[in-house]
């Protein structure tokens, strides 16, 4: 049992210090760069309602992406995902609290509490 | 067992100043202490930039009724911005090229992409404060309207974010050529490298929320 546990912390280690060959990451790289341009195209062309969810979609694979290989996140002990998806998701309570505060909190005066800026 | 209670006396016996700063001290969880910290750090960051982006999408288009002026999304030059992030994008593989080349130990290639990622990112930096000074000769100061206080508070904190990489990249550079950072000390640059991929994927964030969604 502790052999095999042994083994496969040994197996980790070595794959989480290789991660990808060097043409590996340059492949990565250009997948970035072509979905940067696509990002960019959505200024230059009229993509109408597809525009926005299009743009949060390219946007969350590209971070995805450099997160997972760059990163290491996809080959390294899950303790780091903890730690950085844990900071994510009170980043994204921040901004909800603040969409909420300004969208539905309001002053005795009536006036919104957006209103200031 | 008796080998680990071995081991435990010895590093009870010897403390912390004899240990060898080549070697890490075993942790429960079987990591480093330094890239824990830097993961921590990481994710609190991501508070600090969460806050920053809802203020400025929060106020993106709005000037106030006491100020007036344009708003910094009036001025973007979207092609220019562009050309900055694809940048800031590759800066990332010259980085990880440079984590891989320390760790097979090829010290002048290591060198040469520590450099390169450095230098992409002061291209990075003077595409920003060229762009800034657009905006102020456009009549967009920090504190013509709410709006541009938020862009400026956002982006320049990024900025800074970038500035303090580029002098860790430096140092780290400087480090490497005395012969004082080797390959058994991989870890160190593949700790400057989360940071210079973290301001990337900020900038990620930025360029798409900011600049790019109307």
């Amino acid at each position: 049992m502790n052999t095999a546990t042994v083994s496969e912390d040994e197996g980790h280690q070595e794959h989480s210090e290789h991660g990808l060959s060097d043409f590996g990451y340059i492949k990565i790289a250009v997948i970035l760069a072509t979905l940067t341009a696509a990002e960019v195209a959505t200024y230059f062309f009229d993509f109408g309602v597809v525009e926005i969810p299009s743009l949060l979609i390219l946007m969350v694979v590209k971070f995805q992406i450099v997160v997972s290989y760059f990163m290491h996140l996809k080959f390294d002990s899950k303790v780091f995902s903890y730690l950085f998806v844990t900071g994510l998701i009170l980043a994204m309570m921040v901004f909800a609290a603040m969409g909420t505060s300004m969208a539905f909190w309001q002053n005795p005066s009536g006036c919104d509490a957006s209103a200031f800026c | 067992m008796a080998d680990t209670a071995e081991a435990e006396t010895s590093e009870l016996a010897y403390g912390p100043t004899d240990w060898d700063d080549h070697h890490h001290l075993p942790t429960n969880t079987g990591l480093t202490n330094e890239k824990v910290t830097m993961w921590a750090f990481l994710g609190s960051d991501c508070l600090l930039f969460g806050a920053l982006i809802s203020t400025y999408l929060l106020c993106r288009n709005r000037v106030g009724p006491a100020t007036k002026g344009p708003t910094a999304a009036d001025l973007f030059d979207i092609p220019f911005t562009s050309v900055s992030s694809f940048v800031l994008l590759m800066s990332s593989l010259t980085m990880v090229l440079a984590v891989t080349s320390i760790q097979r130990a090829e010290m002048e290639r290591c060198k040469l992409w520590l450099l390169t990622t450095a230098a992409l990112g002061s291209i990075f930096i003077a595409g920003q404060v060229y762009e800034f000074t657009g905006f102020y000769r456009e009549g967009l100061g920090f504190t013509t309207n709410i709006s541009s206080s938020a862009f400026f508070t956002l982006t320049g904190f990024h900025g800074v974010h970038v500035s303090l990489g580029i002098v860790m990249l430096v140092t780290m550079w400087v480090l490497v050529t005395r012969g004082n950072l080797g390959p058994e000390r991989a870890e160190t640059i593949e700790i400057i490298g989360l940071y210079w991929h973290f301001v990337d994927i900020v900038w990620i964030v930025i360029f798409a929320v900011v600049y790019l969604i109307p």
